[in-house]
């Protein structure tokens, strides 16, 4: 039918087909050609492993890897104040190799990472299904690994419980729903009812579980009125929106994020869903600049520990903030954050290692003694590792309401309540959920 | 055809030593690759078998998972550790579901055939992700494969199990292979290009493509069950639609002309997405919809054409 | 009583979005045999573009009135150049080939263009929410829905309506249903297929586009948004019967509603209600509800 079908194809068929072949052998056998180079002493090469497309790229994936990319080039110029000034880590440059999670490889991936790149270690790991398969990976391969961001408890209750080559230098998110069933509480003491909109997939579902028992922990008399479980990536919120008004509840939960917060912000505002209820957004931090004024006043936010806003004043934190707007545009929110943490806890046990090393660069096993049980500076306070072991880190976390500041026409946190880290963490040897179930057994709020 | 005879039954079993052998050469994590593609190779060996009869699945993900999460779910929940045992277990429940499935998929043809496969993937990624016991959409990993006893740890249990995976990937094609040049293997080409004389030369149709349904659906199961046990973790992902997309994907760009193709293929694709997330991880999925089209474009049947002597259409 | 007026309300609101984004699709299937999996990109692209010009248009100070004829502009403009980019560029040379194959050609281009958006647009949130509220709200029995949502069953209506007049009252619709029925004969009656076949892919482009770009002030548009709407669209229109614009109609009819009835009443059941409906349907109408009787070459 058409000009292409029409003219013979013989012969070019057999042109194309003999050229294809070579080119497909030739790529074939020249590319597994091993690419890495003899290990220059002088760098240091860290994966860097976050969310590049897709749905997380934007509210988590690209912030980190902004963040990284900053703090990287800050510590090779030696420009990062104290007390994190000296140049590189251990004396070497510092080279990242920048890998996106989102290509349903992760396994293979870290593998390729690990033994064809030859990384001296990894940061990174977002979705919490990543972390899971990559945990027992990591302690095989023997590579020194840093979770910076996923947040389910599970990878040193469940998957490795006795790591030595995995740290998570992010506090995981069992702390983010009992801060936020607090607060509530704090805030409203008289509260009856309570609902959720959550999205369907595991970081949705625990989320809701662990509020939801903590809630009950703190307050039995407390009522579920509906719990809303849309698909991720859905989108369009109407119906569920219906069946929360229509649902009458006080309060209404949601550990929504990306895209999916946004559109329920802008729907619900339309419906007045935020006028009638209290609603919790416990990620809600890094759409606050974002969305701007467009955010209902009064919203209670969360942002998954003392992050962006929720910073304590520090010289170091304003130099990260100034960096951060003046190279992005843009605040940096708790991704970016949790990355800078990541990075410079590396930074923090590598030059306490080489303390003892007189200058030379420490091995991997040096770095790892001196990484368990550290506590060391970031932007956002004070990080210790003190659980499993000294590879989980605890952080304080806090809620605050949402205000959009005209005189300044910034978005803005009032009635910020700082909760420290004994109170929503679990202690060391007890499970998240039994913690919760326990009524928070060994909790030391202030 | 004898067994002397039959080029590619002879390219199969020299295959099994010369991957053995590529094993121990190999980098890691050059291994490991060609193993997790061996696995996904076999699910689109499935998808092959089914386009052979002029079905199009695109839900072959189902069992591919089904596979997966019966070696998981009896690793992590019962304990079994035997590589051999969940491996049966793959091929078993994946088939149990697929002959009862089989009685309503099989009365329908091209396209209504594809979406219903796509729906009951679909069904089945709904049905995990709603299964918090099974850890939704994050999953749960497997323990450390045991083989009759043998118990390697580090090194050995990952050659042990790449070892298995060869073997298992090679064994499957070659039967496969055996069955597609038997009358029964021939007869779904007869379906595929004209149904209704099937019928009138007295078979039914229906019955052929059921069991070939079956059949398609144990050895998607076997290579769940083996990237189970290669990576080691499982999650719902295998029964989303773009995972089923992908086995379609490959069974289509290698070509649907041996029984070889599609592993090879799948081998060749996971190189390209390897290097296009290296070289490019901004823009990765163009640089994998890019060598789709190109290989569209100019090689109608496929990679495998680039071989095979005769031009053998799509 | 306020639960089952909910559910209807809601089932239509949802069903309008449902068959806006679908229409588009089974016209294609209907005349070309292709199944669109680039539908999605052009669902992201018309967001991402209505997006952009609406935020353009109101940061120039002009009438907020007007901007739901930007949103039509963007929608239009997307599919017209996208619809020639892909046909003419690509899908021309694959005509003839097997339907699978075709599938597969979409779905390589919607990989390339799920990029292309994120290197033209960047991966931040895109908002063009004034024309949501613009036009306020309305009480339903004390649950308040914006009239934007009403509009958007209006724009549905009119969509389809307009697709179904275009194809049986208007003579070139009748040429075209008669590409449809038999593309071999057309060709022999002198039909310009090739014709057809570019301006139905436009139109079925911006069909898809438009489900985008009315959509774009419900949400914030970000990569990725167009994944989950081809899975949707495929439901429906296979339920209704491909090809089959009446069809797809129902179809979205039926899943909207059975939607907003498990999110009210069993919100666990969410997840399953269009693969349940899919698989039911397919179970009694092998082809869809309204599938007309394929012929059988012996």
């Amino acid at each position: 039918m058409t000009a292409i079908q029409l003219k013979s194809r013989c012969s070019q068929r057999a042109w194309v087909r003999r050229a294809s072949l070579a080119a497909v052998l030739a790529g074939t056998f020249a590319l597994p050609a091993p690419t890495a180079q003899a290990q220059d002493a002088g760098t240091l090469k860290i994966g860097i492993v976050t969310f590049l497309s897709g749905g997380a790229a934007g509210p988590f994936g690209v912030p980190a890897r902004n963040a990284a990319e900053l703090v990287i080039e800050a510590l090779n110029a030696g420009k990062v104040p104290a007390p994190y000034n000296t140049t590189g880590i251990a004396g070497a440059k510092v080279a990242p190799v920048f890998v996106d999670e989102a290509s349903k490889q992760v396994v293979a991936d870290y593998r390729t990472l690990v033994e064809k790149e030859k990384v001296d270690l990894v940061i990174g790991y977002i979705s919490s299904g990543s972390c899971k398969a990559v945990a027992p990976v990591v302690e095989e391969i023997k590579r020194l690994t840093v979770f910076f961001d996923c947040g389910t408890p599970q990878v040193f209750e469940e998957v490795v419980t006795k790591p030595k080559y995995l740290f998570r230098t992010g506090a995981h998110a069992t702390m983010d729903s009992v801060a936020a069933a607090r607060y509530l509480l704090e805030l409203k003491a008289d509260v009856k009812t309570v609902a959720g909109i959550n999205q369907n997939y595991a970081w949705g579902q625990d989320s809701w579980n662990d509020f939801a028992a903590a809630i009950k922990a703190l307050k039995p008399a407390v009522e579920v009125k509906t719990a809303q479980f849309p698909k991720i990536f859905a989108g369009q919120y109407g119906t569920e929106i219906s069946a929360l008004l229509a649902s009458q509840s006080e309060v209404v939960h949601s550990s929504f994020w990306g895209g999916d917060m946004e559109a329920l912000v802008l729907q619900g505002t339309g419906r007045g869903l935020f006028g009638k209820m209290k609603v919790i957004l416990t990620t809600g931090e890094t759409a606050m600049h974002r969305l701007g004024a467009q955010m209902p006043e009064g919203t209670i936010l969360g942002g998954r520990g003392p992050h962006g806003n929720f910073a304590p004043n520090s010289p170091l934190n304003e130099w990260f903030r100034k960096q951060y707007f003046d190279r992005y545009g843009t605040w940096p929110t708790y991704p970016s954050y949790k990355m800078a943490l990541a990075i410079l806890g590396v930074k923090s046990a590598f030059d306490k290692a080489a303390k003892a090393t007189a200058g030379q660069r420490p091995t991997q096993e040096q770095v790892i003694a001196a990484f368990e049980r550290l506590e060391y500076d970031s932007p956002s306070g004070k990080v210790r590792m003190a659980l499993s072991n000294g590879h989980q880190a605890i952080q304080d976390t806090a809620y605050g309401l949402f205000h959009f500041d005209k005189n300044i026409g910034q978005a803005t946190l009032v009635k910020v309540k700082t909760y420290n880290a004994e109170c929503v963490n679990p202690p060391e040897g007890l499970k998240s959920a039994d913690w919760i179930k326990s009524g928070f057994k060994g909790a030391k709020c202030n | 055809m004898s067994f002397a005879k039959d080029k590619t039954l002879i390219g199969l079993a020299l295959a099994i030593p010369a991957l053995l052998a590529a094993g121990a050469i190999l980098p890691d994590w050059l291994r490991f690759l060609l193993q997790v593609s061996l696995a996904s190779g076999l699910a689109a060996l499935g998808v092959t078998l089914q386009m052979r009869a002029g079905l199009v699945s695109f839900g072959q993900g189902l069992y591919f998972c089904l596979g997966g999460y019966a070696a998981g779910m009896a690793g992590h929940f019962l304990g079994v550790t035997d590589a051999f045992v969940l491996l049966a277990l793959g091929v078993l429940v994946p088939s149990a579901v697929a002959v009862l499935l089989g009685f309503l998929m099989a009365r329908y043809r091209e396209i209504f055939f594809a979406m219903l496969s796509l729906a009951f993937s679909m069904i089945l990624y709904g049905i995990l992700v709603k299964a918090e016991a099974l850890g939704s959409t994050d999953g749960f990993n497997l323990p450390k494969a045991t083989f009759l006893g043998y118990a390697p740890s580090g090194a050995a249990l990952r050659f042990a199990t790449y070892a298995l995976t060869c073997v298992a990937a090679v064994t499957v094609a070659m039967a496969l292979h055996r069955y597609l040049t038997s009358p029964m293997g021939f007869i779904g080409e007869a379906i595929r290009e004209n149904e209704l004389r099937v019928e009138y030369l007295g078979t039914s149709p229906r019955t052929i493509v059921h069991v070939k349904y079956v059949i398609a659906a144990a050895v998607s199961g076997v290579g769940g069950a083996l990237a189970a046990l290669s990576v080691g973790h499982i999650d719902p992902d295998m029964a989303y639609w773009t995972t089923s997309g992908n086995f379609v994907f490959v069974a289509l760009l290698s070509g649907t002309g041996s029984v070889a193709a599609p592993l090879i293929g799948a081998f060749l694709l996971e190189l390209v997405r390897i290097y296009a997330v290296e070289y490019s991880p901004y823009t990765w999925q163009m640089i994998l919809g890019a060598t789709m089209l190109l290989v569209i474009l100019f090689l109608p049947g496929g990679l495998w054409s680039l071989v095979a002597r005769r031009g053998r259409g799509a | 009583m306020l639960t089952s007026v909910a559910i209807v309300f809601d089932g239509l609101v949802y069903a309008s979005w449902l068959f806006t984004v679908s229409v588009g699709l089974t016209l294609i299937y209907g005349v070309m045999k292709i199944l669109n999996i680039a539908h999605g990109s052009l669902y992201a692209l018309g967001a991402y573009a209505a997006a952009y010009l609406v935020g353009a248009y109101l940061g120039g100070g002009y009438p907020p009135l007007f901007s739901y004829l930007v949103l039509l502009a963007a929608a239009i403009a997307v599919g017209a150049f996208f619809g020639v980019l892909i046909e003419r560029g690509i899908l021309r040379l694959m005509y003839g080939r097997d339907e699978v194959l075709m599938v597969l050609v979409t779905y390589a281009v919607f990989l390339v263009l799920e990029d292309a958006v994120k290197v033209i647009f960047g991966v931040d949130p895109y908002f063009a929410s004034q024309p949501y509220g613009l036009l306020g709200t309305v009480d339903v029995l004390g649950l308040p829905y914006p009239v934007y949502d009403f509009g958007l069953i209006a724009l549905a209506l009119l969509a389809g309506i307009g697709v179904w007049w275009g194809l049986n009252r208007t003579r070139r619709g009748k040429l075209l249903t008669a590409v449809i029925h038999d593309r071999e004969m057309s060709v022999a009656f002198g039909i310009n297929v090739t014709a057809v076949f570019l301006v139905t892919f436009i139109i079925g482009s911006m069909l898809g586009a438009l489900g985008g770009a009315f959509t774009a002030p419900k949400v914030s548009v970000v990569p990725g948004i167009g994944v989950e709407v081809i899975v949707l669209a495929f439901a429906v229109v296979v339920i209704g019967g491909l090809g089959s614009i009446g069809g797809a109609m129902i179809g979205a009819l039926i899943v909207g509603l059975a939607r907003a009835a498990a999110v009210h009443l069993l919100p666990q059941a969410e997840l399953f209600v269009i693969y349940g409906v899919m698989s039911l349907v397919l179970a009694f109408r092998p082809h869809g509800l309204f599938a007309r009787p394929a012929t059988r070459k012996i």
